[in-house]
């Protein structure tokens, strides 16, 4: 039987996000759980369920949803679970959620992610340009890789986006302007870390090279916060405080292999479970919430989507139809390049809140129908969510 | 003058490809069930799930599959060298390595280029494969 419908988001907590110091990974997880189940209208011990998606501040410490369980005085919870699929993990805790709960095994459940890499700047000793020290935290390296001086994610990514501008023309000025559409989205978003920061194509252009091709625009925030969904029955959710936001389709999609030679994420699998479940096509779609590690991503992942052919993507983004009054509303709450990096629940919160109607001066109009995606590690993980304000 | 890069640490599933590496050498491994190249070490192989693998020499000669240019300074030991190029080889035998390309400059470097094994000394334990443009042989 397909969970169209039957399962809802009946909460959602975003605590401050960004260059914010006042709890760390484990009080920024309470604190948005908290606020989810306030906006809720629940109270914590009606939850029995909680999944946690770790950020890298959990890394040293096992059971996470154990702690947090512990950390927070939950008592009695039916579901508990650490995931880590990387950027894909949001949707994916859902998923788990709503099976759970339609399966009878739970009825309602907190879907977690937190962080905080960022510390607080340090008096200027020697003249460091990343205050806050967002770098090293994503800095990682195998031995061999540090030998040769590759470093991170924003490397490993920044090789799979050269192969794509090689074989199919993609330029600077075409993952520009997915940067700025989102800016341009970030405008309108007050919760967002740029809100207040305009940014122009040569703007983008003139920001630093962090590793070419990709420029410090091309590349999402660094941010310390926590990001909660409260998943519960449609029929319960209808009850609470808030307009529920139903669940129409989920999928996954792991291609396994190097990505580098496909240029392909996982949205081609984990779109046909989704699109399957929820009965609709690619036209349907209202609004579109694509992670966004990079602007690179965002690109192929339209063209993954349907959006565009494969290849197609520079030129499709290039006139500017992602960006507020386009054609196709992308990253409405400026994503995770301009509001704020909570991995994959930066999308799945801005589409709830465009389905509750609730997004201000960057609703989009009668939206109905939300395209999530989660992606994570180098195209190498995929989880898509449809959401609606219908329940049918 | 010392060298102020990272050193890799030779782990014992690494060791041939250091010793190789030393005698100035490219070996990687291959698995003997299936025949298929890889690196760096794995246990097991992903094509055909065999544990059986040896070490073994290879052409050295590919092609650049990818390559970036690093801006960012993660480690001291790159501060003077920014930007520097780190490139990803596919061997004509099929296995990729991430290494740098020496004697050419980051934006004169292409996806396809083809590209030979050199071999850097950085301390006496420990040499690094890098790649050099391949010069093209007569009548090709």
């Amino acid at each position: 039987m397909s969970l169209k419908g039957k399962i809802a988001i009946a909460g959602l907590g975003i605590t401050p996000q960004g260059k914010v110091y006042d709890y760390n990974h484990v009080g920024f997880a309470i604190e948005a759980v908290r606020l989810a189940l306030d906006d809720a209208g629940l109270e914590r011990t009606d939850l029995d369920g909680v999944l946690l998606n770790p950020g890298l501040s959990w890394a040293d410490q096992g059971m996470g949803s154990f702690q947090l369980q512990q950390a927070m005085g939950l008592r009695n919870l039916r579901l508990s679970a650490t995931m880590n699929a990387g950027g894909a993990t949001a949707c994916a805790m859902i998923q788990q959620a709503a099976e759970a709960i339609d399966a009878g095994i739970c009825h309602t459940v907190a879907c977690v992610f937190s962080d905080a890499p960022l510390k607080p700047p340090k008096p200027k000793t020697e003249g460091k340009t990343d205050g806050g020290g967002s770098a090293g935290a994503y800095a990682f390296a195998r031995g061999l890789d540090a030998a040769y001086g590759q470093f991170g994610v924003n490397a490993m990514y920044a090789m799979v986006a050269r192969r794509h501008m090689h074989l199919y023309g993609t330029t600077n000025d075409q993952l520009g302007a997915i940067a700025v559409a989102e800016r341009r989205w970030a405008n309108l978003n007050p919760q967002a870390q740029f809100f207040e920061t305009p940014m122009s194509l040569d703007d983008y252009h003139c920001s630093r090279w962090v590793v070419e091709p990709f420029h410090l625009f091309d590349c999402c925030l660094v941010s310390n916060g926590g990001l909660a969904v409260i998943v519960t029955a449609a029929e319960r959710a209808r009850h609470l405080r808030q307009p529920p936001v139903y669940i129409w389709g989920l999928g996954q999609g792991h291609p396994g292999g190097d990505p580098a030679e496909t240029l392909t994420s996982g949205a081609v699998l984990a779109k046909e479970s989704a699109f399957t479940m929820a009965g609709i096509t690619l036209s349907d779609v209202d609004v579109v919430e694509l992670y966004d590690c990079y602007t690179f991503t965002v690109l192929v992942c339209l063209e993954d989507y349907g959006f565009c052919r494969k290849g197609e993507g520079g030129p499709f983004v290039a006139d500017g139809k992602t960006a507020p009054g386009g054609s196709l509303p992308v990253n409405t709450g400026g994503g995770q390049l301009s509001s704020f990096y909570m991995w994959g629940m930066t999308p799945v919160s801005e589409g709830v809140i465009q389905m509750r109607n609730a997004g201000g001066r960057r609703q989009v109009p009668g939206a109905q129908i939300a395209l999530v995606s989660g992606n994570g590690g180098i195209l190498s993980t995929h989880s898509t969510l449809l959401l609606s304000n219908l329940p049918s | 003058m010392t060298y102020d890069k990272p050193i890799p640490a030779i782990t014992p599933d690494m060791q041939p490809f250091f010793d190789a590496a030393k005698r100035h050498e490219l070996v990687v491994q291959r698995c003997t069930q299936c025949g298929t190249h890889r690196f760096p070490a794995r246990e097991i192989c992903s094509t055909c799930l065999s544990r059986a693998a040896q070490w073994v020499p290879v052409s050295g000669e590919g092609k650049i599959f990818s390559y970036n240019v690093m801006h960012q300074v993660y480690h001291p030991g790159f501060a003077d060298a920014v930007p520097y190029a780190v490139v990803v080889v596919k061997l004509k035998e099929g296995a990729k390595l991430t290494s740098n390309l020496v004697g050419v400059a980051p934006h004169d470097i292409t996806i396809g280029m083809p590209v030979t094994v050199v071999f850097e000394d950085i301390t006496d334990e420990v040499t690094l494969p890098k790649f050099a443009a391949a010069v093209p042989s007569v009548g090709s």
